[in-house]
């Protein structure tokens, strides 16, 4: 018997060395012209190559310690893991839930909550700056966009390529109008919403009749006509200059966060002057404004427009025959979805005082498509997880300063941003093909609603 | 069984471009029967079906529902008259379960009578009950042709149009489902359009029935008639019966 097992082992590793020099062979080859040989202009601005032997052998390292990790150790583990699930008559979906599972919004929310405060305490006043805005209100921004296409795409089925136009709507909105009018963050916020839900009618009418991929290019195209016309129409947009110097957005009207007003927030509460203040401030708005959009599409999911919306992505045809309007139906979706992303536009142009057409391009639409695919279309979790995955592993990609101990001081890895997150999308829709949450929540019960309404009525929740 | 008639279709021509599929039908549907439309392969039941539907429209001809010309309604104005339709394939919503495929069928009334509505259709199916919280797309074939039914007789239709409910499903599941429309129409009062391949069982369920041959009717009459009708049983029945 131990012999036996000795030779599975000595017969495991033999066939994981021999994977890895395969898997080592093969990134040889393929990254021997990318990596190995560089290309550039030397003084004289001729083309000249060099060669990166170093950074080629990390890659090749990479790949064949990887693939021999994978075969020898990792898989084993993971079979032999499934084995003992299976013997002991565990079932992969059990219905026991880890503590941390069950109440996994409560606590999400609860630190999102703490989340400012906590990083004011950690990294101290100018440390924390980092962690509220580039982290905290960015990742946010990114789930509020993400929700908001979640309608089109995960609810109504609709593939819509250029969801920046709305964006770009709602913050050119606000810039124009509190620029021009000099109208409140607090006015224009709802205004840019309806603006940019305006939008979304206008392009949702010659696409009545489209569906998959001719929605996606026609879509596209709207995006990048938006994006063409902010640069083109320089009398009101002023071009690739942008507008800057945008009105902050103010603490509902009573305090400024304008450093020369006489209303400061900190001077009336008693503050050193800071800007992390406002960051906080618009932390909260825009955990606000994406937790109303949450609510919203819970909500709407139970109503019968929801409901409609779910059938138009199952079947189009199906819906007619039962009475449902479908051209109502697919404006609505549009207008709803291109609606909150007016609403984060308007945010985005307050919170960075400055926008331009670069903000707007077709590669931000791809970015929210990436997270609403990779997060599961449709579960709100699963996108605001795949958000904080996607913005927050590129932001993070700035911090990883060791990294050019590994691959050479000119190493920077900003640069490979975009490769990554290629990277991430593959491995992700390789080992969770739906997406991080692949399950959709049905929204019709006979029994167990009863149950719960009768658990509200104990605790006095009417 | 010569009710007040419920469907009439007058002369009904209907275009692929510039193929035509249907070339003049009259078709008429009384109050409480059941009629089924008969015919081989293309031979233009289920366009007729659709253009009922209003999807595609009659070019020339009139469809007439309840004293009311319907020819030229976008199909889901067509459907709140209560005109309900298990279509081809079935198309039930395969990601939602089966009680929001339900829900979907009882829209109309914005869920008035879903409870009350929901418990008939169980009783009828009582499979569809045991069912009630898995996804439609993994429901077995006959399964799904019960949802197909079911969700349309939640609208409370006056008109439930049925479009191949036979279509690749096991003989003993065809029967079941042909006994729970004969149910409905006996103890309801049901209305039913029937389109079939299977001509023998639709025969001998139907009061009346239509035949159908390259976009034209052919030949109608009672159920009876046409299953002793030697070429209809030349036709549809002897080859087909096995």
């Amino acid at each position: 018997m131990a012999y036996t097992t000795e030779n599975n082992q000595s017969g495991l590793m033999a066939k994981a060395v021999k994977e890895g020099v395969l898997a080592g062979l093969i990134a040889f080859g393929m990254f021997l012209l990318f990596v190995g040989i560089e290309t550039y202009q030397d003084i004289n601005n001729q083309l000249v190559w060099r060669t990166r032997w170093g950074l080629l052998a990390v890659f090749v390292a990479i790949a064949a310690i990887g693939r021999f990790l994978t075969v020898g150790f990792i898989k084993p583990h993971l079979d032999a893991r499934k084995l003992a699930k299976a013997k002991s008559g565990v079932l992969e979906i059990s219905d026991k839930k880890s503590f941390f599972h069950k109440h996994f919004l409560k606590i999400a929310l609860v630190f999102l909550l703490c989340y400012p405060f906590l990083a004011m305490m950690i990294f101290g006043r100018q440390g924390s700056l980092k962690y509220v805005d580039n982290f905290g209100i960015q990742i946010l921004i990114y789930v509020m966009l993400a929700w908001g296409l979640n309608i089109v795409v995960g609810l109504a089925g609709l593939l819509d390529l250029g969801y920046v136009a709305f964006y770009a709507v709602g913050a050119y909105s606000y810039a124009l109008l509190s620029a021009n009018f000099g109208f409140s963050f607090w006015l224009l916020l709802p205004m840019a919403g309806i603006l940019a839900g305006f939008w979304g009618i206008i392009l949702g009418f010659p696409v009545l009749r489209l569906r998959g991929d001719y929605l996606a290019i026609v879509t596209l195209a709207f995006g990048e006509i938006i994006r063409l016309v902010l640069i083109n129409w320089t009398d009101v947009t002023r071009g690739t200059f942008g507008i800057s110097g945008i009105a902050k957005a103010s603490f509902f009207g009573i305090w400024s966060f304008d450093v020369g007003a006489a209303n400061n927030f900190n001077k009336a509460w008693g503050l050193p002057s800071s800007s992390v203040y406002y960051k906080m401030f618009l932390f909260y708005v825009i955990l606000a404004l994406c937790l109303i959009t949450a609510y919203v599409t819970i909500r709407l999911r139970r109503m019968p427009i929801g409901r409609a919306w779910e059938a138009l992505r199952e079947d189009e045809i199906a819906c007619r025959s039962l009475g449902i309007n479908t051209v109502t139906t697919k404006l609505t979706a549009f207008a709803t979805g291109a609606m909150f992303g007016g609403f984060a536009g308007s945010f985005f142009a307050a919170r960075q005082g400055f926008v331009s057409p670069e903000s707007f391009v077709f590669l931000e639409s791809a970015v929210i498509l990436a997270i609403v695919v990779l997060g599961g279309m449709g579960s709100l979790t699963g996108i605001a997880i795949a958000a904080v995955v996607m913005v927050g592993g590129t932001e993070l990609l700035r911090e990883m300063e060791f990294l050019k101990h590994i691959f050479g001081p000119d190493f920077t890895p900003e640069l490979y941003r975009m490769l990554l997150f290629g990277l991430a999308m593959i491995i992700v829709m390789l080992f969770k093909p739906r997406g991080f949450v692949g399950t959709r929540e049905p929204t019709a019960f006979l029994k167990e609603r009863k149950a719960v309404s009768g658990s509200f009525t104990k605790e006095g929740h009417g | 069984m010569a009710g007040e008639t419920l469907l009439k279709v007058q002369g009904v021509e209907t275009y692929y471009g510039n193929i035509r599929a249907l070339s003049g039908v009259d078709v008429e549907v009384h109050k409480g029967e059941i009629v089924s439309l008969i015919g081989a392969n293309g031979a233009g039941k289920s366009t007729l079906m659709m253009t009922i539907c209003g999807s595609p429209q009659a070019k020339n001809g009139q469809v007439i529902f309840d004293g009311e010309d319907i020819t030229k309604l976008p199909t889901h104005l067509i459907a709140r008259k209560r005109i309900a339709q298990s279509p081809e394939g079935r198309r039930i919503f395969p990601r939602m379960t089966v009680l929001e495929n339900l829900q979907m069928g009882a829209n109309l009334d914005n869920l008035k009578y879903f409870k009350e509505d929901v418990e008939k259709v169980f009783v009828m199916f009582p499979r569809l009950k045991e069912r009630q919280s898995q996804r439609g797309g993994t429901l077995s074939g006959g399964e799904q042709q019960m949802l197909s039914i079911g969700r349309a007789l939640m609208s409370r239709p006056k008109l439930l149009l049925l479009d191949e409910p036979s279509l690749g499903l096991a003989p003993l599941i065809v029967k079941g489902i042909f006994e729970a429309i004969k149910k409905l129409n006996k103890e309801e009062g049901l209305t039913v359009f029937l389109v079939e391949q299977n001509a023998f069982a639709a025969l001998k369920l139907s009061d009346r029935a239509y035949v159908m041959v390259n976009g034209k009717v052919t030949m109608s009459g009672s159920g009876k008639e046409l299953l002793a009708n030697p070429e209809v049983r030349a036709a549809y029945l002897e080859g087909g019966r096995h």
